[in-house]
């Protein structure tokens, strides 16, 4: 008997990256397969390939043994297949019923026939069974995991055979958590087939049947869960020992360079008092919307400071970028595409941008002496491009990241606020920031590292704080914290249990 | 190579408006060559004075792109200029008449004097009431933070409004009172014969050089592309947005008041504040027809004149041939239409 959904042979290049590379697998009616990988790995471009919204260069799809071969969203409605994104796809203003039967409305000569199409809808809200699902509700008034419940909905109405959900528990709490398992459960049950990307192991270990780990755009490993040990799944996800993982360099702290007192936002940070030493490397960890990237931004000048003040080397500081470049500071984006990099400019733009006085002399650039510097910038940071005259666009993530980081170095603050600084790059590329951040830390530079992936702050960092609903909740020295005690005091709950 | 090579493709790239130009300019050729065959006249399109009248016609719409294409890359729109265009020749009209019956009792004793000193206050007013508008317009985008498409489209009427008020109703006229060097500014047959073109398309093409360097060699220059292309990076680099963005507007203000210039010396003298109306979407034309991109980052001064060329060939073309006004309009929105979808598809090329 053929198997529900069959990818073999995926392969897609994008510019000069092989995002995906003789990618197959098989899912049958009735399991839930985890999709794993790291950032970057190629997950998200292999859902949109299924999906139909970015075409694949070679290979093949069959949907219960019959070609699947999408041109679009809708070819993968017509074929059973519903995606449940990150970002969910719903209209806040029309109802839970208008939002359900969009594109797919009961209608006789182009009018809505409600009368048909309310039981229907009723119907499918029982079976997923939650209190705040009315058929009337407008859908910006429900919960993130209430809305999540609705796209679901629309997916079964569709009469959906497959169901992918895209790293559904990145925005719930611990209870939606619970209850959109049981819901995935019950589809299961149903004979619904469903693909569950994620990188949490814990929640995959609860919820899936099998595995498929992808890195760098290619199958590493697959099978069943059961019987799977979790380090197995760990190597073949990054490739490598873990030792390689964390290169260091040793440095020493010396004298404090950044003040914080009683620093607070318009909603978060609330009243964080911190002190960061030279060469010393800080890291700190929390939730989503626990204020860490806020924290960044209002001490650089980005968001406005309700209270508090910022004081560098002993003086305090008015909170505008201009003023704090100028005072030694400097500020890598979490949001490289949006904020981080001017995405059609060159890489020598990019780079000197916050710093073009040394190859300027009354107002006018000397461009050779630029791009001396750049080529220089990009020897060491092994920057991969063709030349400094290449939009950033065109480059690899990882690439793109280093040249954010390039900028820092470039503009040689004594104080890096690095947020999230390896998002999104591959594991080679994350050892090469962590060696990098380590030596600028050797060198007496200050470092301010926010991350959400708590095993590079444990081994990168000397100290660790914790954010939670803006504000710190502890700082130790990272040999102090373990996985699970940084986790629990970011949750902020179980912290004084434990 | 490969360097050199994207490099090479970069430059064919931004010539591709100057290509157009020269595609355009032999089509209407051709027709006019044939259309002159059969009527038994001379073809004049690829004649000097056709050049000298395409050049001249163009020289209003391009000094006012020039302004226009930093708006655009900055991530911007003006929607103000023509109006403000018509606004600044009324100011400058204005003070010739009033400063020429002023200056009576100063004529007699030294004409030369008083007509260079008037000369220079009108035209300086211009200039400076364009820069006003500039300041005024990127004032308020920056202080009250609401869209370019907004605030210009509000200040186009505004500006208009000034201007009926100067002027009281009536175009003011200062016929008989400006110099002739002002006068004949923008006489398509210039003067002294080796100036080949009217003062005007000098004027334009020296200003246009002055923009394409400070474009490419200035922090100013790179600052405007910054905050075009991502207005976001640009402040986490400490770029000062609000002052680059409003002296943006301010110095395209003063590109408003060089074409307020022209169109007052166009009219023989005349500032009538209701004649710039829809010459706004002309120069916007120009840079869109030039490559420039309406979400800002990108733009030429090269693309933006040869935009207000290739605008001016189809006009001057169509007069030739005889062509009826109406279908000029036609052809000019088809072009814009062209001109933006050969760009998204360099973009799509580029992008694969």
């Amino acid at each position: 008997m053929p198997s529900l959904l069959g990818m073999s042979g995926i392969g897609k290049r994008f510019g000069a990256t092989q995002a995906l590379d003789d990618v197959s697998f098989e899912l049958d009616a009735g399991r839930v397969m985890a999709l794993i990988g790291e950032n970057g790995a190629g997950k998200s471009t292999l859902m949109k390939v299924l999906s139909g919204a970015c075409p694949a260069d070679s290979g093949s799809m069959h949907v219960i043994g019959t070609p699947y071969r999408p041109i679009g969203p809708s070819s993968a409605r017509d074929a059973g297949i519903a995606m449940i994104y990150q970002e969910l796809n719903l209209a806040p203003d029309l109802s839970v019923e208008d939002n359900i039967m969009l594109g797919q409305e009961d209608q006789r000569w182009g009018l809505l026939s409600r009368g048909h199409q309310r039981p229907r809808v009723r119907q499918v809200l029982d079976r997923l069974g939650h209190p705040e699902l009315r058929p009337d509700t407008p859908v910006g008034q429900l919960s993130v995991a209430a809305q999540q419940l609705v796209e679901i909905a629309r997916a079964l109405i569709g009469q959906a055979r497959v169901i992918v959900f895209d790293e559904p528990t990145s925005s719930l709490a611990g209870q939606d958590v619970r209850r959109l398992f049981e819901v995935i459960r019950r589809l299961r049950e149903d004979g619904i087939g469903v693909v569950y990307i994620s990188h949490f192991l814990e929640e995959v270990r609860e919820l899936c049947d099998d595995f498929t780990v992808l890195r760098d755009g290619q199958v590493a490993g697959t099978g069943i869960l059961e019987g799977t040990a979790e380090t197995e799944i760990v190597s073949m996800m990054v490739g490598r020992k873990v030792e390689e993982l964390f290169p260091t360099v040793p440095h020493t702290a010396g004298d404090p360079v950044l003040h914080l007192d009683g620093l607070t936002g318009r909603a978060t940070p609330r009243d964080i008092d911190l002190v960061l030493h030279r060469g010393e490397i800080l890291g700190i960890a929390g939730l989503v919307g626990a204020g860490r990237t806020e924290m960044l931004r209002c001490l650089f000048g980005l968001d406005p400071i309700v209270s508090g003040t910022v004081r560098v080397g002993g003086i305090i500081r008015r909170p505008l970028p201009e003023t704090m470049i100028r005072s030694g500071l400097a500020l890598v984006s979490e949001d490289r595409k949006d904020e981080g990099l001017a995405q059609d400019r060159s890489l020598a733009d990019n780079i000197t941008y916050s710093h073009l006085s040394p190859y300027t002399r009354l107002g006018l650039l000397n461009l050779g002496r630029r791009r001396h510097a750049v080529v220089q910038c990009m020897q060491d940071l092994e920057i991969k491009a063709v030349s400094p005259e290449q939009s950033v666009a065109e480059l690899s993530g990882g690439n793109q990241q280093k040249v954010a980081l390039a900028r820092v170095l470039h503009q040689d603050a004594d104080v890096l606020l690095l947020d999230e600084p390896t998002r999104g790059i591959d594991v080679g590329t994350k050892a090469e920031v962590y060696r990098l951040i380590g030596e600028q830390a050797a060198a007496g530079k200050a470092v301010l590292f926010v991350s959400s992936y708590t095993p590079e702050l444990l081994a990168v960092c000397d100290r660790v704080a914790v954010l939670a609903r803006g504000q710190l909740q502890d700082i130790r020295p990272a040999s102090e914290w373990t996985e699970e005690s940084l986790i629990n005091c970011a949750i902020g709950s179980d912290g004084a249990a434990a | 190579m490969s360097t050199d090579r994207s490099r090479l493709s970069n430059l064919a790239w931004s010539l591709g408006p100057l290509l157009g130009l020269v595609v355009v300019s032999l089509i209407f050729g051709a027709i006019e060559y044939q259309v002159a065959t059969d009527e038994g006249r001379e073809p004049q399109f690829f004649t000097p004075q056709s050049v000298q009248v395409v050049l001249n016609h163009a020289s209003l719409i391009g000094v006012a792109a020039l302004g226009m294409t930093l708006i655009i890359i900055a991530g911007g729109i003006d929607l103000s200029a023509g109006t403000a265009i018509a606004l600044t020749a009324t100011v400058t009209a204005w003070i010739y008449r009033e400063g020429f019956d002023g200056m009576a009792d100063w004529r007699d004793t030294s004409p030369m004097l008083a007509a260079v000193t008037l000369s220079v206050l009108a035209i300086s007013g211009g200039i400076l009431t364009g820069c006003l508008c500039g300041f005024v317009n990127g004032g308020l985008i920056s202080l009250l933070r609401l869209v370019p498409f907004i605030v210009t489209l509000g200040t186009m009427t505004a500006f208009q409004g000034i201007g009926r008020t100067i002027s009281g109703e009536t175009p003011v006229r200062a016929y008989g009172k400006v110099p002739g060097a002002v006068a004949s500014l923008q006489k398509p047959y210039p003067d002294p014969e080796w100036m080949l073109v009217s003062p005007g398309v000098w004027i334009m093409l020296i200003l246009a050089v002055a923009v394409a360097l400070a474009l490419r060699y200035t922090v100013f220059g790179r600052h405007v592309f910054a905050i075009g292309s991502n207005e976001s990076t640009a402040r986490l680099c400490g770029i000062n947005v609000v002052r680059t963005r409003i002296l943006v507007y301010t110095f395209a203000g003063a590109f408003v008041g060089v074409a307020g210039l022209y169109q007052f010396t166009v009219l023989g003298g005349e500032g009538d504040p209701v004649s710039g109306l829809g010459l706004e979407l002309k120069v916007i034309a120009a840079v869109v027809i030039g490559g420039g991109s309406l979400n800002g980052g990108r733009g030429s001064i090269l693309g933006t004149l040869s935009g207000a060329c290739i605008i001016t060939v189809i006009q001057h073309g169509c007069v030739l041939i005889g062509v009826p006004d109406h279908y000029q309009d036609i052809l000019i929105g088809l072009i814009i239409i062209a001109a933006v979808t050969i760009d998204q598809l360099r973009i799509r090329l580029q992008a694969s």
